[in-house]
């Protein structure tokens, strides 16, 4: 088990560097600098302030000196609000996000996981069916879609919920989450239903109705763990996905959190603060993924045993 | 001078191909035969759209301004007086054309990549396959995002950028065929007949390959053309004047609450194309009986 951690963690870190020294250089080489759409700008003060952003510094005395910022933590100033540093943006904007993210993963594991569950113990029939074409809906359904149907059909038809904002009217979070959350669910429907039903087929399973288990127990107590490890191993990739929704969610609704920052930062051509907001969401993901293929490893006996061998 | 006994033997000896079993089960396979027959509807509607469009793409008429579907326009028409049935056939070329040419690069891309890993084995494959396991970890959705930011809208850039993304799974499966594949006898004799390898590749192992490519493929264009829609609604893909089913979402999204069938007809357009290519996948897949394709 300590073997398959320490060899993903070793994985990790040439995909953080890559991560970053793409996005670096990416953001470098792109055309127009950060202060040419001002105009007529006096030589001096040009000069001024690239020396004070660092640009006047070799493209590669730049990037170690970014690297050797991001070791302390420090993801620079903001080339667009002057004063203020990436850190403090992110800071204002991620907690939001993470909330909103951690509400859709909510979302997404409880209506998903039951719906999926439910289809799989009896297969081929309505109980299976409903709940998986529901489940295809919400694939084919995309937030950027799904967000103004909900918000026409709950906010302004039935005048139910809130159609934007967060955190100022009570349930305002209650649209946004579902939005974000519902092509998850759909995924992990069919996850858990796939993974229940291999489950429920193996050996273990016969032997525990042979001892004269009542079926629920037989669920909740022997398939379920072997069951869900696909939804396990799939939070890691719905992670991502639910951060970059969170730019379309957050942009529909209203919502002050880092996905808008990012998308206006994009527009804004604030190149520090894209730099930054991509290292540290990427930073995020590949943490996620580290950590869901891990409990996946961990709730897979199979995978223990073999990584135990060696 | 086979008696008609014996020719129906014969007959039965030569039983079906591998393809025309996988027909029959797919045809029997309601959903997947719906979406098939929604997909080649809706290609050829945007392929002869320049000549069928009841409208044409530019014509507009700010009098008339946004109204509800009518005789003279079936699906109404949006704030600039412009006819949305011809708008959403437009639209329909450029998303379907974004869906199936990055589709294609990812699928030339991937296919390289991983018969060369697969059919080279050794150190060449574990550095190449080591790539793809580093390439993957990277969130791509914020890569792509950066990409359009940093070198401007650009269509081409698009296909570029997603077919970059898309290719990696194509990779893996590819190599895993070709590895299972080459320790067969045909591809012995092929070797020992002298052929090169890039003969063997294209000529035995990636004919032998087809079913999972096929399944995967179909599964990939709808991925993408969200990815495309995502972008544009973003205002980050496809820009006016030309439009995509993104745009036009979007658009349809912000004066929805006046004029909510500006945002219903193109969703309906992409849902019920995502709808088809999902089903007839899923259905390909049972057909061909490929297992882990993506699911």
């Amino acid at each position: 088990m300590w073997r398959f951690v320490g060899y993903r963690l070793l994985q990790a870190i040439p995909v953080l560097l890559v991560v970053i020294t793409v996005t670096f250089f990416l953001v470098r080489a792109a055309p127009g600098g950060p202060f040419s759409s001002e105009k007529a700008v006096i030589p001096e003060v040009k000069a001024a302030l690239e020396a004070q952003y660092g640009l006047n510094l070799t493209l590669f005395q730049q990037y170690t000196s970014y690297l050797s910022d991001l070791t302390k933590g420090d993801l620079g100033p903001s080339f667009k609000y002057p004063g203020r540093s990436v850190n403090e943006l992110i800071a204002a904007g991620f907690p939001v996000t993470a909330e909103l993210g951690f509400y859709a993963l909510l979302v997404a594991l409880s209506i998903g996981g039951v719906a999926g569950i439910i289809a799989s113990l009896r297969p081929n029939t309505a109980q299976d069916y409903i709940p998986m074409s529901a489940a295809m809906i919400g694939i084919c359904m995309p937030s950027f879609l799904l967000g103004p149907i909900l918000i026409l059909v709950f906010g302004i038809y039935l005048e139910w919920l809130p159609v934007s904002g967060w955190g100022d009217i009570p349930g305002d979070k209650i649209l946004p989450a579902v939005t974000l959350g519902s092509t998850y669910a759909a995924y992990v429907a069919r996850l858990s239903r796939a993974g229940m039903l291999e489950v429920m087929s193996q050996d273990y399973i016969r032997t525990a109705r042979a001892k004269g288990l009542p079926e629920w127990q037989v669920v909740t107590r022997h398939a379920l763990r072997g069951g869900l490890i696909p939804v396990v191993a799939f939070l890691g990739p719905a992670f991502a996905g639910l951060l970059s929704g969170s730019f379309v969610v957050e942009t529909i609704f209203q919502i002050p959190g880092l996905g808008r920052f990012y998308v206006q930062a994009a527009f804004n051509r604030d190149y520090t603060m894209i730099l930054g907001a991509t290292v540290f969401l990427a930073t995020l993901i590949v943490v996620f993924n580290l950590l869901s293929d891990i409990l996946a490893a961990w709730m897979n006996p199979r995978l223990r045993a073999q990584f135990a061998e060696q | 001078m086979t008696t008609p006994v014996i020719a129906n033997i014969i007959e039965a000896e030569q039983g079906t191909s591998l393809w025309q079993d996988a027909w029959l089960r797919l045809s029997r396979n309601r959903l997947a035969l719906f979406g098939l027959a929604v997909l080649v509807l809706f290609i050829l509607i945007a392929t002869l759209t320049p000549w069928i469009a009841p409208y044409s793409y530019t014509q507009h008429n700010l009098d008339l301004g946004a109204t509800p579907p009518s005789a003279a326009h079936w699906l109404g028409t949006d704030i600039f007086g412009r006819d949305m049935l011809t708008q959403i056939m437009y639209g329909g070329r450029i998303s379907l054309a974004v869906g199936f040419i990055a589709t294609a690069v990812a699928l030339l891309i991937g296919i390289t990549w991983g018969a060369i890993a697969g059919y080279a084995g050794g150190r060449v494959d574990a550095v190449m396959m080591r790539m793809v396991d580093i390439i993957y970890a990277l969130p791509f959705m914020i890569f792509i995002v950066l990409l359009m930011v940093v070198f401007g809208r650009n269509m081409l850039l698009l296909f570029l950028a997603i077919g970059a993304v898309e290719w990696l799974t194509m990779a893996r499966i590819m190599r895993s065929q070709v590895q299972s594949l080459r320790q067969q006898e045909f591809v012995e004799a092929a070797i020992s007949l002298g052929l090169s390898p890039a003969t063997i590749v294209r000529r035995h192992l990636i004919p032998n390959a087809l079913g999972p490519i096929i399944v995967y493929t179909t599964l990939t264009i709808p991925s993408v053309m969200l990815l495309e829609a995502f972008l544009s609604f973003l205002g980050l893909g496809v820009q006016p004047p030309q439009t995509s089913w993104g745009l036009l979402i979007s658009f349809g999204a912000e004066s929805m609450e006046e004029y909510p069938w500006l945002l219903l007809y193109p969703g309906i357009a992409m849902t019920l194309t995502l709808f088809s290519l999902n089903f007839l996948g899923d259905g390909l897949r049972d057909a061909l009986d490929v297992r882990g394709a993506k699911d």
